[in-house]
């Protein structure tokens, strides 16, 4: 099997804190992969040098390899702006641009040149389509996306993440913020983008973690403690610690 | 961390641990029956059925709560799910004992020669029910694991006292009437140590993960 991504003996300082330690992990394309663990475990961390979201920290420092579709990421000379196009992002709390819907929506694909209109409008049209809210803003695209609920604020930025139409969409902890009904239609879409999509997701709620990943990676003090088919992790999980987490016992 | 969950966790332990011997005393009472029908026992063993059907919707409604209430996983939740379907296996010893008390009554008096069979079946059965829910407790699998072994013994008893039946109706048509509950009583305490199986394999699931059983097999 070929992974989309894969992270080799990854090591990451802040400084002298050693936040991840040697993560080895392979994540499949088009499946719901879920970060779980206590906070500070480094899982937010591993999520972030996916796409080199952490490369403006002061004092990271990085030790071995995350390959995307085989290639080194942090390898000189990689385009870190096409990175991040293939690569999209969806923040814990929704952080619509202080613009229009439409113009949330189109700033990407403006950004990598796209011109026309009519493209644009097609753009726009799908990606919102794709994460299921054309239908509550279709009448009103011109107007502030910050008039929006936080559910839709928050499926308005998975849908610009759409529109530079991606490969991997990266979301960290993206209902943490919401309802449960806006929870609820988040985890829908995400189940329905893994069609077309891979998502990588840290999430706190681990029950949001059996209902919408196939495979779970349990984080501890910066190391991947364990990572298999979610249903695995959540019925008989093989390390001690793993079964301490999701049970409760600690953390 | 949890520390009302792990509480609850526990009482729902020592209630499944508590019907178990409930289920032990009714059958032994039950093998007790069969060679002096005591009128004081049978009464008691009425209640003791009773007090079983009780406990199994106690502890369904304890696993129902926990299942809504804290959404167990992992161990936590094979232990709830395991209770469960403990418990229906030992309401439906505690209903077989209550049947062989209730053949005790027609069977009073008389001493069909196959009694010692039905003694030794008897003390089998107990055994294996003692062993599965004192497994469940010590989340033993090595001790689950010798009920399950011990099964066989138990359907071979029962094979033996059916010959014994078939072969008595053939020659002894005056005491006919007896024999079939003498079988019926027989495949009660026979069904009574599939019901310990089943716990005994509750309990291996519990601990392992895995749930096996002739019929099936998977995997959790």
């Amino acid at each position: 099997m070929s992974y989309i991504i894969e992270a080799k003996q990854l090591h990451l300082y802040y400084g002298s804190m050693h936040a991840l330690k040697g993560i080895d992990m392979n994540i499949q394309e088009r499946k719901v992969t879920a970060l779980i663990g206590p906070s500070g475990c480094g899982k937010s961390t591993f999520l972030k040098t996916l796409n080199r979201m952490n490369d403006l920290v002061e004092g990271l420092r990085l030790e071995g390899q995350v390959l995307y579709r085989g290639n080194d990421i942090y390898a000189p000379g990689t385009d870190v702006t096409q990175l991040r196009k293939n690569v999209g992002m969806v923040f814990q709390k929704p952080n619509p641009f202080p613009m229009s819907i439409y113009d949330n929506i189109a700033y990407g694909p403006r950004l990598h040149g796209v011109r026309k209109k009519s493209q644009l409008d097609e753009i726009v049209e799908e990606s919102l389509r794709g994460a299921a809210i054309w239908d509550e803003v279709k009448d009103r695209l011109k107007k502030s996306a910050l008039g929006m609920s936080g559910g839709q604020q928050q499926r308005l930025c998975i849908a610009r993440a759409l529109a530079v139409k991606p490969d991997v969409l990266l979301m960290d902890e993206p209902t943490s913020a919401l309802d449960p009904i806006s929870t609820a239609k988040v985890e829908e879409l995400v189940t329905e983008l893994k069609n077309n999509y891979t998502i990588v997701l840290v999430t706190h709620n681990m029950q949001q973690a059996t209902r919408v990943s196939d495979q779970t990676a349990f984080f501890l003090l910066g190391e991947l403690v364990e990572f298999d088919d979610t249903e695995k992790i959540f019925s008989m999980p093989k390390e001690k610690r793993t079964e301490e987490y999701i049970t409760g016992r600690f953390g | 961390m949890r520390t009302e969950f792990q509480e609850q966790l526990r009482i729902l332990r020592e209630t499944v641990a508590e019907m178990g011997a409930l289920c032990e005393q009714a059958i032994a009472s039950a093998a007790h029956l069969l060679e002096n029908c005591e009128e004081d026992l049978l009464k008691q063993m009425a209640k003791t059925d009773s007090k079983i059907d009780r406990m199994q919707r106690d502890i369904e409604h304890q696993c129902s709560r926990l299942l809504l209430l804290q959404q167990p996983v992992a161990g936590d939740l094979r232990r709830i799910s395991a209770a469960m379907k403990m418990a229906a296996d030992m309401e439906r010893i505690g209903d077989q004992a209550a049947d062989i008390a209730e053949l005790s009554v027609q069977l009073a008096g008389k001493t069909p020669k196959s009694y010692p069979k039905m003694k030794r079946m008897a003390q089998m059965a107990v055994a294996m029910v003692t062993d599965s829910v004192s497994a469940f407790e010590k989340e033993d699998v090595a001790l689950a694991q010798k009920v399950v072994g011990e099964d066989d013994a138990v359907d071979a008893a029962f094979l033996e006292i059916k010959d014994e039946v078939v072969k008595a109706i053939r020659e002894e048509h005056a005491d006919a009437a007896i024999w079939p509950d003498v079988l019926m009583a027989a495949k009660y305490f026979e069904r009574i140590a599939d019901h310990a199986v089943n716990i005994a394999e509750w309990v291996q699931y519990c601990v392992t993960g895995e749930h096996e059983s002739s019929e099936h097999h998977f995997e959790v």
